[in-house]
């Protein structure tokens, strides 16, 4: 079972991390299908959260189809994202690494390579829209 | 949409003094909803008219659909340092409420009582604070509200306490359908458990709307100085603006992305989107401005 937590100086609305965090189990490998999420109720009394975020953050995943609810049962993972990448995952991460390892060796420092990688993404993005 | 609470130039003075002056608001039902403001702004004011306390000098309030009645077994109201009878125990605490409302849940009363760990026989008076505000909230919402009201419900207690309260308060919500209202200056609370705001300055409404939308609409925008910024061509809404020699900082709300390449721009979190709102710099709200953020 997923844990949730909230971030409250990052700037997202509280759904989109609940959102996110399952999104991220899922690519993860730490979700899988059939996996059931904790109740509305069990996020509100271990959050302190607003009930409502919990049942938005829901239903915007059931409509991008990663959960179904079943009436009286609970809300569960209908499917398991990015199957392939998650298998790809490890030779990214090994190629990242280099990466990593060329840009300290170049001299950046974290904030460097943060801004460097962070231009270059939205570039990319932006590029591919 | 329902209205849960709806204002029309609400107005209250005290003697000469104005404590709210020509509010209009329509707050959704279903909502956790904050009031923030600095001291003084008039958020006491506005709870109070809300649940027949007080009565306007001028403008209309209605809520529920009806002028606020004091003692409606459909409202539900915790004042400011949620007070009790020292004198009486837990229990005949509950009691009185059984007695005193024939809407009484005496099951949810005892089953929250339990939860939060209070001894049915001791004497209120001798409630830690975060005791004493559980109490309070039970109290209030046994009698099943349709609205409850807090004035400042955490602001003495340790963060443990609030935390604890707010966690029984979100439970009641998600138990009974209630829409809460409620007045604090602890952002960091607004933000976990609110999902619509209404912010007060100087006796008038600056901003009310969906937290979702308040975030996704205000961006903070850096980029190289300009003398003038027309930002009404762009469609936004200039909310704060900053300049030094070399560099502009603005606070915007736009509902469409800023895609100006000249400008760098962020995301805000609530408690800059707030003190934005807050800060002398910003203009005062519009009738416009006002309604435009409740779409």
């Amino acid at each position: 079972m997923i844990d949730f937590y909230l971030n409250a100086k990052s700037g997202v609305a509280p759904y989109m991390q609940l959102i996110q965090q399952v999104r991220h189990a899922l690519r993860l490998g730490v979700l899988h299908e059939g996996d059931r999420l904790p109740t509305v109720r069990e996020v509100v009394a271990r959050l302190a959260i607003n009930p409502n975020t919990v049942s938005k953050a829901y239903r915007e995943l059931e409509y991008e189809g990663l959960v179904t609810a079943r009436q009286g049962l609970g809300t569960f993972i209908a499917k398991t994202l990015d199957g392939p990448a998650v298998a790809a995952q490890e030779s990214l991460r090994q190629k990242l690494e280099q990466w990593l390892v060329e840009a300290r060796e170049a001299g950046l420092d974290d904030e460097g390579v943060e801004a460097l990688f962070l231009s270059t993404f939205r570039a990319f993005s932006e590029a591919r829209a | 949409m329902t209205s849960v609470l709806r204002a029309e130039n609400l107005t209250k003075r005290y003697g000469r003094r104005t404590a709210l002056s020509g509010c209009t608001l329509d707050v959704p039902v279903g909502h956790v909803v904050g009031l923030v403001g600095p001291n003084g702004a008039g958020k006491s004011t506005l709870l109070q008219l809300a649940c027949g306390l007080l009565e306007p000098t001028a403008g209309v309030i209605e809520v529920l659909g009806e002028r606020p009645v004091s003692g409606s077994a459909r409202v539900g109201f915790v004042a400011q340092d949620a007070p009790v009878y020292a004198g009486l125990t837990v229990a005949e605490h509950l009691r009185l409420g059984a007695r005193l409302n024939p809407s009484w849940d005496s099951t949810i009363a005892e089953q929250r009582i339990a939860q939060a760990g209070l001894d049915p026989s001791q004497k209120a008076g001798k409630l830690s604070g975060g005791q004493r505000a559980n109490l309070a909230l039970i109290v209030a919402a046994a009698k099943r509200p349709e609205l409850l009201l807090l004035d400042e419900p955490v602001a003495a207690l340790d963060p443990l306490a609030r935390r604890l309260f707010l966690q029984a308060l979100m439970e009641l919500v998600a138990e009974q359908e209630m829409t809460v209202i409620m007045s604090s200056h602890l952002v960091s609370d607004l933000q976990r458990i609110c999902d619509h705001l209404i912010v007060l300055v100087g006796s008038q409404v600056r901003l009310a709307g969906d937290v979702d939308d308040l975030l996704a609409s205000h961006h903070r925008l850096t980029g190289p100085r300009r003398e003038s910024i027309d930002v009404a061509t762009f469609g936004w809404t200039l909310i704060e603006d900053r300049h030094t020699a070399a560099q502009s900082t603005l606070v915007v709300r736009s509902t469409a992305p800023i895609d100006d390449p000249s400008w760098q721009a962020d995301q805000l979190d609530l408690e800059d989107i707030l003190l934005a709102y807050l800060s002398e710099s910003a203009p005062a709200a519009t009738p416009e401005r006002v309604l435009e953020t409740q779409r």
